[in-house]
């Protein structure tokens, strides 16, 4: 998985590299800075001359400013790199999903693909900035440091083997401790936000029952739960900070002891006061690298779940594939199941379409009937390959729909969803998506047979008016015309309503398939409908159940033949004499 | 960046942040304050020891006579020693108390804010989006969490070492000490000058990660008409545009703050290298100190101040970027007092509902469950208590409404429901249909007009009870986290086991539920993701059930549910509404036709009313949508 996401740096690997090279010359440097210090305050209590202080100050002078260069320049590239990683990663993702089948879009909510690509992404983001910070800068800084204490403060660095243990071993057992508390919590949380989300949906159900007391002892105790664990391990944590004071205190009082013992003992020939200053801040710096690993180390536990939650999206693989020489071209609209069965997943218990044998000639309307569950989406839904069945074969134009490229299929099946969507934009530009490339003409056109011209020239703005996201501001029998429209502009060979006209009247209802009969005779057209009236004069109509073809046949024949049928026909019309389902 | 009005804001609900914390933790928080105070000074002390230490040993320097220098030197560090110890053991303690104090806090913030919610009117929810109303919970209180756990104590204790070693600095060093302040100076005006473009940065990259979210939003939405369309190509062009601008937004505010870092400790740097410069001319130049002790310039004097100036400026740093910190959490801390400080829903109701039984022909109240109910109705001016059935018998009289005080949506509505009685609505989306129930529970509060009760005015009843005699079935069926039973058992906490199944049995709902894979076991997560459409209703209708209410509300549901399944609803509903006085908001004009009354409204007003022979014999509105020749939506 790693490997997955690292393969997102890509054009970024430089920048990263740069600033790993950067950041060690900024240790480099920082490392040297208290050695020269050192030097100078010594040259200052020696009374030396003033030009030779000047001179020891310039070079640090200059020092500070190559490490500032280094610094500064590491700063920016290590923004480049994680923030163009980032990008990588969400251009990658989006990609993927694009090239995801219906199959695939099943498995992933939207909200958590959102998700994905704006929190995870951010997470990882910072991850990988701290890291490539850090990941360099921590352990040299901590290996420079000891070798500088050493070679400058000889006995004095004692002090680091009593510190460096007690302290890196603190930091693992606090970090060992914490993040299994931390990530118990984290879900306990999740779960309260769930229950405020319901309740505030809820909130009508919530008042209307007079429930505020019961919901509020539930969400208290939910709330108490929340912080006793969260107290635990935060007290866990809240250990880190007295360790490393005392830590630092401990160095002080060391080398401020040890340190003027050997001075005075030795007149200042192997340490002096210079040096006394240097170890503190040697100490400070080798305490400070520990803290950063250890601040490495709950970085990269806290970004693993939103690293697993990218790799699984990155890692899913497409479920159709495109044959190596695909025909681009759908010769017409004959449409054809053969001994077809299907369900959703392998592990699926339950068929959802079983032993379907359907031949369909082009031009023909055909009229799908059933309750929810009985597989009316479904069937139409692997004509344009959306789903591949999982046994016999759907042919298109007369050929295995499994032969064509999916853009030559699909742009020759038009299909209007149940759950069908606008986007944010103009009316033009919606039904554009149809066909870029349409004239004013033809989408006018394609609008008058979707019976949508007359209420969009009705509008202020006529064609070019804002549709809102999710096209909140208009109607849905509207929105569901306006749908209609877009996939007439197509040009399609065959197409597909599902459940397309539910909230359009009667009338208009009846207009746009009187349009379909006289404009488009040709297209094959597949029409699923609640209302019995929408179908009834198709040339063939099919009820479904329990993902077979429980009868097929025209109005009048299924009327006569086929019960379920005559009840769903009477129910509606209100004939009587109607058992009850 | 930051001007006045919103550092006094900040300050506002700053201080009430810390009063909260205080009323909470009367004992706790000052100690805690104490402890911190006396930890800062002592980490700011050991510069005083050290110039005595170094002072020491510059006297006993060339005499190379550690006994002797050991006599005086080690009472010194053995005194810094304890100091410390001291100052570790307040730490210590500080922490945890902190720990435990931050999460209680939260803790009793939540309650509060989940209390005061519950409170308040429908009104409140309606008007916002949840997702705002969900970040008080998870954004708002996060920002509470960093402003009590990480920025109060370090702003006091990056305040206290400042000052005390500032002190200790006058006290050894005038003329150092301004030669310090003057860097310190400079610092904060590059922070501020790159800190400014930084903040200017992530302002815009934020904006970028709302736009790319928007889109992505829309896109993942409509994944399946992309596809239908093979419009993947478009939508990867149009998403890299985004991209691209949010790259080079999280670029350059990134790369602004980190440069920042950097950019300070090579000024603390140079600050040293100049200080020590200067502490080394005056030396040389043997120039008169002046300080607050009356020390002269000595290296034991410098040297301990380098280490302080080091100290200085850290923490100077660290209160700069804990203002800074406050002001950003300022939102959210404003947010969450602005949710404590919305006014709840009021309730004058002194009517309540009580059980009765019959004893010698007049009813009586009493605490047993009797399955009778009546209107416990105090007469204020005789100071007499009046019993009176419960029979469900609603009236609204010339009623007018309005969400916002200048755009009435109700015209002078009249709606009698006799006991048992069915009423239903029909009209177009926006017509009123659900504002008039709204009105009946006292969701909202008419504006003009009259609402009875049995006879009651309803603003004289008791909320709570009032609603608990209207039971609802709403067009968006929501459950909650739990099993199956328990979400029935939602209607009338009190239910056993049998009365709940009792009750599933009832909507219809017992037959799929024991098919479940543990009955009514089974674990409703997600609102009921689990379940369909027609089987959520099914639970609600149940939970209905299992309430008992003499009159019932119910918004059918939209959603296209297919002819079977809305079968086994419509029965569910049915066998619901008998023998109750039922209000229908209805979506679909087959479930109207056996309804007592018909109401159709339009743009607030009843427009026709009467039974479905009538209304279809009037040959008006109602008849035109029931022929299918209006569209209803």
């Amino acid at each position: 998985m790693l490997k997955k996401l690292a393969g997102c740096v890509r054009e970024y690997k430089a920048p990263t590299i740069t600033t790993l090279l950067l950041i060690v010359g900024e240790v480099f440097i920082e490392v040297l800075i208290p050695f020269m210090t050192a030097d100078m305050v010594n040259a200052i209590k020696a009374g030396a001359e003033l030009g030779s202080i000047l001179r020891t100050g310039l070079i640090l002078v200059g020092m500070a400013c190559v490490s500032l260069t280094c610094g500064g320049l590491a700063g920016k590239t290590c923004a480049k790199a994680s923030a163009g990683f980032a990008k990588n990663l969400r251009h990658d993702i989006f990609a993927r999903i694009q090239s995801f089948s219906f199959e695939n879009i099943d498995r992933f909510s939207t909200a958590s693909l959102v998700t994905r690509m704006t929190t995870d992404v951010s997470n990882v983001q910072m991850s990988y900035m701290m890291i490539i910070r850090t990941a360099v800068r921590a352990p040299l800084m901590l290996i420079f440091a000891i070798i500088m204490g050493y070679v400058m403060g000889g006995a004095l660095a004692t002090t680091f083997v009593i510190v460096i243990p007690i302290l890196g071993f603190g930091l693992w057992f606090v970090a060992r401790k914490a993040m299994p508390a931390f990530r118990a919590v984290f879900r306990k949380y999740d779960r309260l936000n769930e229950s405020v989300e319901e309740n505030v949906r809820g909130m009508r159900v919530v008042k209307g029952f007079s429930r505020e007391a019961h919901e509020k002892k539930k969400f208290a105790a939910a709330s108490e739960d929340i912080c006793r664990d969260f107290t635990r391990a935060e007290r866990i944590v809240a250990i880190n900070n007295p360790l490393m004071q005392f830590c630092l205190y401990f160095n002080m009082v060391f080398v401020l002891l040890v340190g003027s013992r050997l001075i005075i003992t030795n007149q200042g020939t192997t340490i002096d006061v210079g040096q006394m200053g240097a170890m503190l801040t040697y100490g400070f710096q080798i305490l400070m690298s520990l803290m950063l690993i250890s601040i490495i180390y709950v970085i990269l536990t806290m970004s693993a779940e939103s690293m697993r939650r990218i790799g699984e999206v990155l890692s899913e693989t497409p479920a159709l594939t495109e044959p190596a020489e695909p025909l681009t071209e759908v010769a017409d609209g004959r449409i054809d199941f053969e001994d077809v069965s299907f369900k959703y997943s392998e592990k699926a218990k339950l068929w959802a379409l079983q032993d379907i044998d359907l031949h369909i000639r082009p031009g023909q309307t055909v009229g799908i009937l059933g309750g929810t569950g009985t597989g009316k989406t479904t069937l139409v839904q692997l004509i344009p390959r959306l789903y591949d069945a999982t046994e016999g074969t759907v042919r298109v134009g007369g050929r295995d729909v499994r032969e064509y490229s999916l853009t030559a299929l699909r742009d020759s099946v038009a299909m209007v969803l149940q759950k069908n969507l606008l986007f944010s934009g103009t009316i033009r530009e919606n039904l554009r998506w149809g066909n870029a490339e349409a004239t004013d003409e033809q989408i006018e056109e394609a609008c008058r047979i979707a019976q949508a011209d007359e209420f969009i020239r009705s509008f202020p703005d006529g064609y070019d008016t804002h549709i809102e996201q999710g096209g909140t501001n208009v109607s849905g029998g509207q929105k569901q015309r306006l749908c209609i429209a877009r996939a007439l502009l197509k040009k399609p060979k065959i197409l597909i309503l599902d459940d397309s006209t539910s909230a359009v009247d009667t009338a208009t209802d009846a207009a746009i398939r009187a349009g379909f009969a006289t404009r488009i005779p040709n297209v094959t057209k597949l029409i699923i409908a609640q209302r019995v009236a929408s179908v009834a004069d198709a040339d063939l109509i099919l009820v479904l159940d329990n993902g077979r073809i429980a009868a097929a046949g025209s109005h009048d024949e299924l009327l006569a033949s086929c019960g379920v049928y005559r009840e769903i026909y009477q129910e509606q019309t209100g004939a009587k004499g109607g058992a009850e389902a | 960046m930051k001007d006045k009005r919103d550092l006094r804001g900040s300050f506002g609900s700053m201080l009430r942040t810390v009063k909260k914390l205080f009323g909470y933790y009367p004992v706790l928080a000052p100690l805690t304050v104490a402890l911190i105070v006396f930890s800062s000074v002592v980490s700011a002390v050991p510069a005083v020891f050290m110039q005595k230490v170094l002072a020491l040993i510059e006297e006993w320097y060339l005499s190379g006579d550690w006994a002797g220098a050991s006599a005086v030197i080690i009472p010194n560090v053995v005194l810094l020693a304890g100091l410390y110890v001291l100052s570790v053991l307040s730490m210590t303690a500080y922490t945890q108390i902190m720990a435990y104090m931050t999460q209680g806090f939260l803790n009793k913030m939540r309650q509060e804010m989940f209390a005061h919610m519950r409170d308040l009117p429908i009104r409140y929810f309606d008007r916002r989006k949840h997702g705002d109303i969900m970040s008080y919970y998870t954004n708002d209180i996060d920002t509470l969490r960093q402003l009590v756990s990480q920025s109060f104590p370090s702003l006091i204790q990056s305040g206290v070492i400042v000052l005390s070693v500032l002190a200790i600095m006058l006290y050894f060093s005038v003329w150092m000490t301004l030669v310090l302040l003057l860097g310190v100076v400079a610092m904060i005006f590059v922070t501020k000058k790159v800190g400014g473009g930084s903040a200017r940065y992530f302002v815009r990259q934020q904006r970028s990660i709302a736009a790319t979210e928007g889109f992505v939003q829309e896109m993942m939405n409509g994944q399946k008409v992309i596809k239908v369309f093979c419009h993947e190509k478009t939508a990867v062009r149009d998403f890299d545009a985004l991209n691209e601008e949010l790259y080079s937004d999280s670029y350059r505010a990134n790369a602004y703050a980190n440069v920042l870092v950097p950019i300070i400790a090579n000024i603390g740097n140079v600050l040293y290298v100049v200080l020590a410069l200067a502490g080394g001319i005056f030396l040389l130049t043997g120039a008169t100190n002046f300080s607050l002790s009356g020390m002269a310039f000595h290296i034991s004097l410098v040297v301990p101040f380098l280490n302080m100036a080091k100290q200085f400026t850290g923490n100077v740093n660290q209160l700069s970027q804990q203002i800074n910190a406050i002001v950003m959490a300022r939102a959210g801390a404003e947010r969450i007092f602005a949710l404590l400080d919305e006014e709840p829903e009021t309730d004058a109701g002194y009517v309540t509902l009580v059980n009765v039984r019959e004893e010698n022909g007049a009813l009586v109240e009493t605490e047993e469950r009797t399955g009778r109910w009546a209107w416990r109705h105090p007469h204020r001016e005789t100071g007499t208590v009046e019993l009176v059935p419960l029979r469900g018998d609603v009236r609204l009289v010339n009623v007018d409404f309005g969400y916002v005080p200048d755009k009435q949506v109700l015209y002078d509505v009249s709606v009698y429901a006799k006991p048992g009685q069915k009423v239903a609505f029909v009209g177009a989306t926006g017509a009123g249909k659900t504002t008039i129930t709204n009105l009946i529970n006292r969701f909202y509060d008419i504006a003009d007009g009259k609402i009875r009760y049995d006879g009651i005015n309803i603003n004289k009843i008791k909320k709570s009870d009032l609603r608990r005699s209207l039971g609802i079935v709403l067009q968006e069926t929501n459950l909650f986290s739990g099993t199956v039973l328990e979400n029935i058992r939602y209607g009338r906490l009190d239910a056993t086991d049998e009365e709940c199944v009792a009750a599933a049995k009832l909507a219809g709902a017992d037959d799929f539920i024991t098919r479940l894979p543990e009955g009514y076991e089974t674990d409703l997560a997600n609102n009921g993701a689990n379940l369909s459409a027609g089987q959520r209703q099914l639970i609600a209708i149940a939970r209905a059930a299992v309430a008992d209410p003499p009159c019932l509300i119910l918004d059918e549901a939209t959603s296209s549910i297919d002819t079977h399944t809305e079968a086994i609803v419509q029965r569910g509903m049915d066998k619901l509404m008998e023998g109750r006085t039922v209000f229908v908001i209805a979506h679909r004009l087959s479930t109207v036709r056996n309804a007592d009354v018909i109401l159709v409204l339009d743009h607030g007003r009843i427009i026709e009313r009467g039974d479905h022979d009538t209304l279809v014999a009037q040959k008006g509105t109602y008849y035109r949508l029931y022929t299918g020749s209006f569209e209803l939506e």
